[in-house]
């Protein structure tokens, strides 16, 4: 479904080219649940941004579904079928939850129908269908909503950057039930998720770590004791547990 | 029988969503002249003596009624300034929709003045709408200048909503009021400007009775050349509080200046400015784009719900 052919990204620094991603090549079958993890600063949040067209490769090719999209702009991916949730969602004055899932549905929604997205994520659909996108969102509200809009979407592809991150506790075990349901649901689609969680690395068919800006590793749920281990890719906060 | 033609009943649907006579008390103002009226058994509109405007008399005590006292302009060069007095009476709730459309396609600049004072009674309740909008291809301007003077008795309450998105040249906008014990005013200002359109917004307020409070807050965007000017000033002279909010969104060669000012005369006045200035974000863009917006529809989506 998703094909990344020698990826390379670079950005200049005080003058310095500093290399984010190092000729990275991978690939993404359709029913898969990808997550994509690795120490911070690795790369993995630019790897997600690529993919979307928000940033555009310094060389290498960007196919989907075979066709070459490397040049198509964020709106032809979108349209073409891929989503993205950002890591920080982004705030709106005055634009409404509901205003935000019929721009991501594509269509007239009704009430009913922007509360079932909402109710999926966990939120109690009535007291948040007519809120504004804006700072009286608390950051886990944010996400979840963030999440809905990708419900809303229905896309062949979603990507999420860190879904955990920003979250409290408890709306992360909510967030770990969210991720599992879309799992078992995934039919003709795929999925790919930036994460340090354990709990997300879990239920992942596929692994993939980068690192220095490279695919490190790759592989099944078999690379977890390897990565929960010493060097665990994991939060700190995890640690303490 | 109202006597509109098509091009006044287009400007009236634009400016207070009215397709029909509306139910209540009206007062239709076409190119100076009456073009309709209508009192109600509690609200009253009568000619000034002078013939420069109304006074509409709403009795104590009314509820749940609306006046609406739309005006358009459709011939080009018309210029005309009208005053207009309303006395809400005591423990009543009314709905006041006034506006303003102007149709100029000719060479004459267009300009209407509405001056609009509101007395409103003790224990009263009041929401006030008023939509600017403006029409044409002609060379000349089409120019607003609404004031409006509100005078608030003891515990009334009054909401202000002053919109004006679309066509209008030019508007210099003058709002005073002031408020006695326990009163509360809310105005809310919705404003769009383009092309070399130049817009002022001029609001003083002055807390005058313990308890008052008062919240002025302004949304605005500027686009292509145009101007804007936001002044706000609120005082307090007593045990009170006033809030000023001016939030623009700042496009092309556009330019916003806003001057927001308090005036402390009580040691218990609380009161807060804000003001930000700024673009578009463009992770807003972004986020709508990822949503399978273009860029142009995701500047419109962002702009309408920003000036909802």
């Amino acid at each position: 479904m998703l094909e990344l052919k020698n990826i390379t990204y670079e950005v200049s620094e005080n003058g310095a080219v500093k290399k984010i991603l190092d000729d990275v090549s991978l690939t993404v079958e359709s029913r898969r649940f990808v997550v994509i993890t690795g120490p911070n600063g690795g790369g993995k949040s630019t790897l997600a941004k690529l993919i979307m067209g928000v940033e555009k490769p310094t060389s290498g090719r960007i196919y989907f579904d075979g066709a070459d999209i490397t040049d198509l702009d964020i709106t032809a991916r979108a349209r073409l079928g891929i989503s993205f949730a950002f890591q920080q969602p982004v705030r709106f004055k005055g634009i409404q939850v509901k205003d935000l899932l019929r721009m991501a549905s594509g269509r007239e929604l009704s009430v009913s129908e922007a509360c079932e997205y909402l109710s999926e994520v966990g939120l109690c659909a009535r007291d948040y269908v007519d809120r504004e996108v804006n700072a009286s969102l608390s950051g886990g509200e944010l996400k979840r909503i963030e999440i809905a809009t990708l419900l809303a979407r229905n896309t062949r592809l979603s990507v999420f950057d860190e879904p955990e991150a920003g979250i409290d506790l408890w709306s992360f075990q909510n967030l770990i039930r969210i991720f599992e349901k879309m799992r078992e649901g995934i039919k003709d689609s795929s999925i790919v998720i930036i994460s340090h969680q354990e709990r997300i690395l879990q239920i992942a068919d596929e692994i993939i770590v980068i690192a220095d800006g490279k695919v490190s590793r790759r592989g099944g749920t078999e690379l977890l004791p390897e990565l929960t281990g010493a060097s665990a890719p994991e939060s700190a906060c995890e640690k303490l547990q | 029988m109202l006597k509109l033609d098509e091009i006044q009943k287009r400007l009236i649907g634009e400016i207070a969503d009215l397709h029909t006579v509306p139910e209540g008390a009206y007062n239709f103002r076409a190119n100076g002249e009456l073009a309709g009226r209508n009192s109600t058994a509690n609200i009253e509109i009568v000619s000034k003596t002078d013939g420069s405007g109304i006074d509409i008399h709403i009795k104590p005590g009314t509820k749940n009624e609306s006046v609406h006292i739309p005006v358009v302009l459709s011939n080009t060069g018309y210029k005309e300034t009208v005053y207009n007095d309303f006395y809400i009476g005591e423990d009543s709730d009314v709905l006041i929709v006034a506006g303003c459309g102007i149709d100029n396609c000719g060479a004459g600049d267009s300009q209407h003045d509405g001056v609009h004072r509101f007395f409103v009674g003790r224990g009263a309740k009041a929401r006030y709408v008023e939509k600017h909008y403006g029409s044409g291809d002609g060379s000349g301007r089409r120019i607003l200048n609404p004031v409006t003077e509100v005078y608030m008795e003891e515990d009334s309450s009054m909401e202000m909503e002053m919109e004006q998105i679309k066509g209008v040249d030019s508007t210099e906008r003058k709002n005073y009021a002031e408020l006695k014990k326990n009163a509360r005013l809310v105005v809310k200002e919705r404003l769009m400007t383009h092309g070399k359109q130049h817009a002022v917004s001029d609001y003083v307020v002055e807390l005058k009775g313990e308890s008052s409070a008062a919240d002025v807050v302004s949304r605005s965007v500027a686009r292509d050349d145009s101007f804007q000017t936001f002044n706000a000033r609120i005082t307090g002279e007593a045990p009170c509080s006033g809030h000023t909010e001016c939030d623009a969104i700042i496009m092309d060669n556009a330019r916003v200046l806003a001057v927001p000012s308090l005036d402390a005369k009580d040691v218990d006045a609380a009161l807060v400015h804000e003001a930000a200035i700024g673009k578009i974000a463009g992770e807003q863009l972004t986020k709508l784009m990822s949503l399978g917006l273009t860029e142009k529809e995701a500047e419109e989506q962002i702009i309408n719900g920003f000036l909802k």
